[in-house]
């Protein structure tokens, strides 16, 4: 378990920054210039707080009132910069072996790093710099592990590469991980815990599923991008249709294409905005999916929408409405609707395991 | 041309290049503190050690050359303390030539390495922070390879010029054949008698292999390093 609460005030900006990250990832997300790079930095040793207090389990990394302030070298994270930051002289075995040889075989076979030891950083691709970052640091033995934006700078078919690399390493790996991120999809596909930051302060936090579908989040994500995080299980294929049959405890959905093995856990994200509404059963409509739901909130935005909060089982659906159709239904919190999801809206890169 | 040099061309030939490279060996480790200081800390007196370190790359070499013999005359303020202790006399001595050469060279090295210095993504330092790596072997493993070809470029800049170096030398050592005579003074000299005009051509000549040389291997070295760095 991570702890972290400091303060720091960088000229006319101000971070003040208190949240825990339990085991799993944490993904702390927020607009650039939020705040959250400085705040791994900040657990990392490389940005010294003015007042608070960091810690991994026992050990303490940045004490203001007991005067302790770990050097970098002392704190076991390990930090996977944006840039990767590969040492170029170094060939990439070397690379790997700079912090120590902590599981060395094991995290060459998950990252897939075999072919690569004897190549230098200049020539490998984005994906593959960061596939070596990230076992550079893994091999160093650390007690949490940092993250900041290791995504960012590659092209979406180089994020598609890593990231199953990123989930087996959060289902493998016992530690801590801040994951520094501020596009949606990617923290609902890997994240456990949600820190969301504006402006240098925490403005919600809490288990991915939980924030992601609370509706007063909607305009902290952008409307485009809300939308909750639902873990379902693989219950069957069609394969007549070419479909994957998903349950959760709110019911029955279909999804286009093969999302897994029977029996198999996935989670998956449907935007707030592909959720259609109706207060009775609908009849003729060429949506597959149907969910008998129960709202929970209604939250006025400041443009035309309105964000609603759904109970679906003991899940939480979030959809998005205008006020114009809100007002026409009637639509009040404990009312009983039917939720209509478009399968084929829910694209690829928000189906994760 | 080579033919035409006697004993004391040849000894001044092997004097320079002594010279030289004694005052590049001893001046170099001390040009790259200087400049790691220079690019990377701020201190007090920063500005001030800056001017001092380029300050004799303004100053005409006589005046250098001056007020070597004034500060490490034997009378001198520090040529004195020498002597009484340690019995070492640098006035009138190829020590002196060689302390006079690494004086005029350093302020070419400081460059050199302080813009190499200043080219290295401190990212990768950090990055070898949080592996765990502790200051000096992040010197050893990542800033010292890095700036290699800065060092080598800085080394062979100051060899060029101690190897040339007449001025200050001349003034604090004077020329004194076989002792402190080095090819400039030699070249010099010959000038000042007549008939000295084949031996004046073959140290010229000399002159040139050797800057060549020097150059040549430099460009060489710094091939290999830039292909080993991954450019």
């Amino acid at each position: 378990m991570l702890h972290v609460a400091i303060g720091k005030s960088l000229g006319a900006f101000a971070l003040n920054v208190a949240f825990d990250a339990p085991a799993g990832v944490t993904a702390v997300f927020g607009r650039s210039g939020s705040g959250k790079t400085s705040v791994v930095n900040a657990v990392a040793g490389l940005l010294q707080p003015d007042a608070g207090k960091i810690a991994v389990g026992d050990k303490v990394l940045y004490d203001r009132q007991c005067r302790i302030n770990l050097r970098p070298q002392h704190r076991s994270v390990g930090y996977v910069f944006q840039d990767a930051r590969l040492f170029p002289h170094m060939s990439v075995h070397r690379n790997l072996t700079y912090g120590g040889t902590h599981d060395m075989a094991r995290v060459i076979d998950v990252l897939g790093l075999g072919d690569l030891l004897h190549r230098r950083p200049a020539g490998l691709s984005g994906g593959e710099k960061q596939r070596v970052a990230l076992g550079r640091a893994l091999m160093s033995a650390p007690q949490i592990l940092a993250m900041d934006e290791p995504l960012a700078a590659l092209d979406a078919p180089r994020k598609a590469e890593i990231l199953p690399y990123i989930e087996r390493l959060r289902d493998e790996v016992q530690i801590p991980i801040l994951y520094v991120s501020h596009d949606v999809s990617e923290v609902a596909r890997l994240a456990t815990t949600l820190v969301i930051l504006e402006a240098g302060q925490v403005v919600a936090s809490g288990p991915v599923g939980t924030v992601l579908s609370r509706p007063d989040v909607v305009p902290l994500l952008g409307v485009r991008d809300a939308g909750a995080v639902i873990g379902m299980k693989v219950a069957g294929r069609l394969l007549d249709d070419g479909l994957t049959e998903l349950t959760f405890s709110g019911g029955r959905i279909l999804m286009p294409g093969n999302l897994g093995k029977l029996g198999q856990s996935v989670r998956l994200r449907i935007p707030a905005q592909d959720v259609i509404l109706a207060t009775e059963p609908p009849k003729g409509i060429s949506a597959l999916n149907v969910l008998s739901v129960t709202i929970t909130a209604l939250e006025q935005g400041r443009g035309p929408g309105v964000a609603v909060g759904l109970r679906a089982g003991t899940d939480q659906l979030l959809a998005r409405v205008t006020r114009r159709s809100a007002g026409r239904m009637g639509l009040a919190v404990g009312q009983q609707v039917y939720a209509i999801i478009k399968a084929t809206a829910v694209g690829p890169e928000d189906i994760g395991g | 041309m080579i033919d035409q040099l006697g004993p004391a061309e040849w000894a001044a030939i092997r004097l320079s290049l002594r010279v030289a490279l004694v005052a590049t060996i001893c001046a170099l480790p001390v040009a790259i503190a200087v400049a790691y200081l220079l690019a990377r800390k701020s201190f007090p007196g920063r500005q001030l050690l800056n001017g001092l370190v380029h300050l004799p790359l303004v100053l005409p070499p006589v005046v250098t050359g001056y007020l070597l013999l004034v500060l490490f005359g034997r009378q001198g303020a520090l040529g004195a303390v020498l002597y009484d202790i340690f019995g070492i006399t640098l006035a009138f001595r190829w020590t002196g030539a060689a302390l006079a050469a690494a004086i005029m060279a350093f302020p070419l090295m400081v460059r050199a390495i302080r813009l190499a210095i200043e080219a290295v993504d401190q990212g990768l330092e950090q990055a070898a922070e949080t592996l765990g790596a502790s200051r000096w072997r992040i010197w050893g493993t990542i800033t010292l390879p890095l700036i290699l070809p800065g060092i080598l470029a800085g080394a062979v800049l100051g060899f060029a010029k101690a190897l040339g170096e007449f001025g200050a030398t001349i003034t604090f050592v004077a020329a004194i054949p076989g002792q402190t005579q080095t090819i400039p003074s030699a070249i010099y000299g010959l000038l000042q008698v007549p008939g000295g005009e084949g031996a004046v051509t073959g140290l010229v000549v000399i002159s040139v292999v050797l800057a060549m040389g020097a150059l040549l291997m430099s460009e060489w070295l710094a091939h290999r390093m830039s292909k080993r760095l991954g450019r």
